[in-house]
């Protein structure tokens, strides 16, 4: 009777192997970020009061957030250099204007592995003290090994202020032509 | 069912052999397993290992009765409670510490040794696979448990590790959030590394070991000149009284004698580090708490993953991944890469002889570099010794294939 045999064989493994893929299901989404983690990632940041040239690090998804409100002379660079990996494209394309004011507002984790670049005001720039990784005012790579500027986060401007978390329309401008990547 | 003698003695010899067949076990996982005369200390690693992780598991043991793991109390929990409340737990803690360290440098010693005396060879094969997966486990254990401390050295390595994940260009953040539990290393990241540290791993590690001594109980260890001999044969001799004449010993009680000498010295060495030089395995940066804001100025593994470490940093992202997982995974396909039919050391195979070298000390500068700020000329030298790495793998084949045969 090996068809008997066979069939009983291949019953118990499909039924054992669709409780394994159930099981394995319940690990992986035990291992997701909790709703609560998910819920907890909006911030609404006030930059109206931001000092020119000078650094400011806030704090979002528990992530350093980078806020450099840009000098004239900052923009006036921004205007001319492109983008070192989008040719074509200038950096103060990746800046956002709120008001009449320029900012770099980026997730202050090197692209490479994630260290926190920092900022250097007598030559305005960023050095990662990992692997040496550089970037401009702008937060545009210079130096390897990172292989993009500083990402952008998601944001949506709200009259002064910029909701870290929402997609607005001048966000998803920027993944669509590939300025920034998702975070 | 089987006989049982009515009248044998609850847990005397005849009742347990009965019950749990003790003389045959013996026989075949000790008195008679067999071991070659012509070996050195070198063989004693294994032994010197399995010993050291007993260590760290006992040291880890009572650790665990005060270790808080979460993430405002874990600092603290090391670094106060353990160190100066509770009754020895420095002794403990600096066991653990000094333990986790030492045990990679006689991995290392260990793998060289299988290395130099071609003891990944045809029958062995398992043996080295295996032992390369304990050390996969291994490196995982010791890197949770890093993350346990939160201190500065735990935060940005389970940061930058994590990262590693998102594969450069792939963009994987999903993958890496996913490890994490969050969009950062955090509370439900410190929680699962824990659970990783205490339990699923040093599981895996138990389990492992007894497969990697399974593997070795048919092909037996290796020896000094890689000479193939019967050991049922020899064996024969030593039970006949010719023990002069027999080319091997039991592993119980003489292989094990020679061991727990070798041991004895090992445990005088260990122990002076614990006691008066335990500073090398407790980084200083560690000792700052966990702070998302602060990037270390240089952070750097602990140094038995600095050659590593060193093969990603001085290419770009993926490129620096590709390496890194090249070098991760490049020891397991030894048996397969090396193929020359030659089992023996290093010193009589020719071309590998100089393979060996260039590898151990590659590896070596590597390590240095790693630990050195990636500025000129350290950074140009590691790039070197990374490129030189790669190089030495994917030549090998060529070099082993032509290999005279001995």
């Amino acid at each position: 009777m090996a068809d008997r045999r066979d069939f009983m064989g291949m019953a118990l493994g499909a039924f054992t192997g669709l409780g394994a893929l159930g099981a394995l299901y319940a690990a992986k989404r035990t291992w997701d970020p909790l709703p609560s983690v998910k819920a907890a990632g909006f911030t609404t940041l006030d930059v109206s009061k931001a000092p020119e040239g000078v650094l400011i690090t806030e704090m979002w998804r528990g992530k350093p957030i980078f806020v450099l409100k840009q000098t004239k002379e900052m923009v006036e660079k921004a205007k001319k250099k492109e983008i070192s990996n989008a040719k074509g494209h200038k950096e103060i394309e990746r800046l956002i204007k709120i008001g009449d004011s320029y900012f770099m507002i980026t997730v202050g984790l090197c692209t490479h592995l994630g260290c926190i670049p920092g900022y250097r005001p007598e030559t305005q720039d960023f050095l990662c003290a990992c692997h040496g990784g550089m970037y401009d005012s702008t937060a545009d790579v210079t130096k390897a090994p990172p292989p993009r500027g500083l990402d952008i986060p998601p944001y949506k401007i709200d009259g002064n202020k910029l909701v870290l978390g929402e997609e607005g329309p001048e966000y998803k401008k920027l993944v669509e032509t590939g300025l920034t990547q998702r975070v | 069912m089987a006989h049982f003698d009515e009248n044998a003695k609850p847990f005397s010899h005849k009742w347990l052999n009965e019950r749990l067949a003790v003389d045959t076990l013996k026989r075949v996982l000790s008195t008679e397993y067999w071991i070659p005369k012509n070996i050195n200390f070198l063989w004693a690693m294994g032994m010197v290992l399995a010993a050291t992780f007993g260590m760290l598991l006992i040291s880890g043991i009572f650790l665990l009765m005060y270790y808080q793991p979460n993430t405002q109390l874990a600092f603290d929990s090391v670094n106060y409670t353990i160190m100066s409340e509770v009754g020895y737990g420095w002794l403990w803690r600096h066991i653990h510490g000094v333990g986790a360290s030492v045990v990679f440098l006689i991995i290392y010693i260990h793998m060289f040794t299988g290395i130099y005396y071609g003891s990944y060879k045809r029958g062995r094969e398992l043996i080295w696979l295996s032992g390369m997966l304990l050390f996969v486990a291994f490196s995982a254990e010791a890197f949770s448990g890093y993350m346990l401390p939160w201190g500065q050295m735990s935060y940005w390595a389970g940061m930058v590790i994590t990262n590693l994940f998102s594969g450069g260009s792939l963009h994987a953040t999903g993958l890496v959030e996913w490890i994490r539990g969050d969009y950062v290393p955090s509370q439900a990241f410190l929680n699962r590394f824990f659970m990783l540290h205490v339990l699923l791993i040093p599981l895996a590690i138990i389990g492992l070991i007894v497969f990697h001594f399974g593997t070795l109980r048919i092909p037996h260890v290796n020896n000094q000149d890689g000479e193939e001999f019967d050991f049922d044969a020899e064996a024969e001799k030593w039970k006949a009284g010719q023990k002069k004449e027999s080319k091997v010993i039991p592993f119980n009680p003489v292989f094990l004698s020679k061991d727990v000498f070798v041991m004895g010295v090992y445990f005088i060495l260990f122990f002076f580090l614990v006691f008066y030089n335990f500073e090398f395995a407790m980084d200083p940066v560690n000792f700052d708490p966990a702070n998302p804001l602060k990037t270390p100025t240089h952070i750097y593994p602990e140094w038995y993953f600095l050659w590593s470490y060193e093969i990603l940093r001085p290419f770009s992202t993926n490129i620096g991944l590709i390496a890194f997982a090249f070098a991760q995974v490049i020891f397991f396909a030894l048996p397969f890469l090396d193929r020359s039919p030659n089992v023996a050391p290093a010193s009589r195979r020719g071309p590998f002889k100089y393979w060996f070298w260039i590898l151990l000390v590659d590896m070596l500068i590597l390590t240095f570099m790693g630990k050195l700020p990636p500025v000129k000329p350290w950074g140009t030298i590691g790039y070197v010794a990374a490129v030189i790495f790669i190089i030495l793998w994917i030549a090998l084949p060529f070099i082993t294939k032509s290999e005279k045969k001995l």
